[in-house]
């Protein structure tokens, strides 16, 4: 019994796995086919279209060795239009990584602030709450226009997606640290600013955690549209560029690396936010 | 006698009601603390029993009155006050240790860390956490929670520890445990405490004071019981002292039935500013309680 609940859980995903590879290995099995179309118009489309079969989606195995290809040499560099995956993920996560880090330093400072004051928060939070539902590739235009920088303006939209989740969960946070634990520290005569280091931040630290998690989520949800829209570089262009190849086997090989990436940093921030959370 | 060390006047805390017209929950209360005194406060909830350890404490104003420490009024909180809070208020991020140390470190910053750390050893031996320290709150009981309480506010070595039903939380077992290791730091410490409590033994196991208030709205101070009992006085012997059944039928009474009446059959000489103190079961009583509660208690006697 004890071995099923260790192994149960695994083996069946294995499980689903494979069923999932079998069935699609099924639908997109290769027969050879009579050739259905004009030759003019096969020269043009090429021999697979051409030839009538079920489906140019290519099969598991396919995809299989693509992504052996990419895995194996990630980082190779030939020109604008052919980069490895490595290299276009480094990209992405760099932008990622810019955009989220300056919504940080701007958004957990101002929500501290907002959360100290019952006023402030009343006084931002209609704002907030009009900024907060934009999508953040509304932006894009703006800042197209305002930066004059694809890449600038692609780690602008970024900032401005993260920034949210991070400013409401530190101002609630801040404002819900607990009454007695400030009496505490007011009939400790504790500082202002040994207050908020020492008594609010640790307090606040597990929602103010979360709301960072949840800004990383959607950073890396926007960055992939972002980048088919700029283009250049990343991960969102990769996908998009290999789509105007018509390589479905390179797009199914993108969108599992953004899958797996988007993992690793939820992983990450919900492993920081282990740390700081505190038991009662 | 030197001057008190704790000097209420006249404070008064009212509420403003939705249609204008105020609500008083306590007025003219009136109390002197001594250096080294025990002084508990019961009364009903609603009496205002915890605003009054709040204004004391500084945490809250009060309506109106003053209140003076050492002679000086008070002007919000202070190192010198400290409070050991019902919900003991640990900082569960910090071990034992830092819990005591962040308060140390509050009131002597220039101290290194290593007197710190001695500091807080002495107080956590002194309240039998040791071996504890590295702990978290989330790891300790209820009432190894409160000993870092009391051991966070006795270590900033304050004029005044001020309690609010510090032990209400506690089951029976720990709570007379407790009980029994207060009296005996404050013995050691000469601590001056004002404490708030519903718990009838309790307070006459731990005050030399009982302050008795009268039911909110409009509370004030009825009366001053003084413990009359020696003050080497232990948990598991007080009720065979000769004064403790007329003491405590006496509070009893209050809490049952006084408390509510007392603002219709006020004594006619009751002045808020000197309340009578009363000693139950001494047969002299002194002439500050001659009218109202002698009666009571010769009732009290023939019972027992």
């Amino acid at each position: 019994m004890k071995g099923l609940q260790i192994w149960g859980a695994p083996l069946l995903s294995i499980a689903i796995l494979l069923a999932f590879l079998a069935a699609w290995h099924a639908a997109t099995r290769q027969e050879a086919g009579a050739q259905v179309v004009d030759a003019e118009y096969a020269k043009l489309v090429g021999k697979e279209a051409a030839s009538g079969k079920k489906s140019a989606f290519p099969t598991p195995a396919d995809v299989g060795k693509k992504i052996w290809g990419h895995i194996t040499d990630p980082f190779y560099d030939k020109g604008p239009n052919d980069k490895g995956i490595g290299i276009q993920l480094a990209y992405s996560i760099a932008r990622v990584l810019a955009g989220y880090l300056l919504a940080a330093l701007v958004a957990i400072p101002l929500g501290f602030l907002i959360g100290m004051s019952p006023l402030v928060y009343r006084a931002f939070d209609p704002f907030i709450q009009v900024l907060k539902p934009i999508s953040p590739l509304a932006w894009m235009p703006l800042a197209l226009f305002t930066l004059q920088d694809s890449g600038v303006s692609a780690i602008f939209v970024i900032f401005i997606c993260s920034m949210w989740p991070m400013l409401i969960n530190t101002a609630f946070g801040v404002a819900a640290v607990r009454k007695e634990w400030l009496n505490v520290a007011k009939t400790l005569e504790v500082g202002p600013v040994r207050k908020a280091f020492r008594v609010i931040l640790p307090a606040a630290a597990p929602t103010i955690m979360t709301g960072m998690r949840i800004s990383i989520g959607i950073a890396w949800l926007v960055i992939v549209a972002a980048e088919m829209l700029v283009g250049g570089t990343g991960i969102g262009y990769f996908v998009w560029n290999e789509w105007n190849n018509l390589s479905i086997a390179n797009i199914i090989s993108g969108i599992l690396a953004i899958g797996l990436v988007g993992m690793v940093l939820d992983l990450t921030l919900a492993r920081m936010t282990k740390l700081v959370t505190f038991p009662e | 006698m030197s001057d008190p060390l704790i000097k209420i006047e006249g404070i008064a805390k009212r509420f403003a009601g939705r249609d204008g017209a105020g609500m008083t929950v306590f007025e003219d209360v009136h109390l002197t603390v001594e250096q080294g005194e025990f002084v508990c406060l019961i009364g009903h909830s609603g009496c205002g029993k915890t605003t009054i350890l709040n204004i004391l404490a500084g945490l809250e104003p009060s309506s109106d009155g003053y209140v003076f420490v050492g002679g000086r009024e008070i002007r919000g909180p202070s190192l010198d006050r400290a409070v050991i809070f019902q919900s003991h208020a640990l900082m569960p991020w910090l071990t034992v240790a830092g819990n005591i140390a962040f308060a140390v470190k509050s009131r002597w910053p220039e101290w290194d860390a290593a007197r710190v750390r001695e500091h807080c050893q002495k107080y956590i031996d002194l309240v039998n956490l040791t071996g504890a320290e590295k702990k978290r709150p989330a790891e300790l009981s209820g009432g190894m929670k409160q000993r870092v309480g009391i051991a966070r506010a006795l270590a900033i070595q304050p004029k005044m520890l001020l309690m609010d039903e510090p032990f209400s939380a506690l089951d029976a077992l720990t709570r007379g445990m407790l009980q029994e290791e207060v009296l005996r730091i404050c013995a050691e410490t000469h601590q001056t405490v004002f404490m708030i409590t519903h718990d009838v033994d309790e307070a006459i196991l731990l005050a030399d004071k009982i302050v008795l208030m009268t039911n909110g709205p409009q509370a004030q101070i009825a009366e001053i019981v003084v413990n009359t009992l020696p003050r080497s006085r232990s948990r598991h012997t007080v009720h065979k002292e000769p004064h403790y059944y007329p003491i405590r039928n006496h509070l009893v009474d209050f809490l049952v039935t006084r408390s509510r009446q007392f603002r219709d059959e006020r004594p006619a000489d009751y002045d808020p500013k000197n309340p009578p103190l009363v000693t139950p079961g001494k047969d002299e009583p002194p002439p500050a309680a001659s009218s109202g509660p002698v009666r009571h208690e010769k009732v009290v006697n023939l019972r027992h």
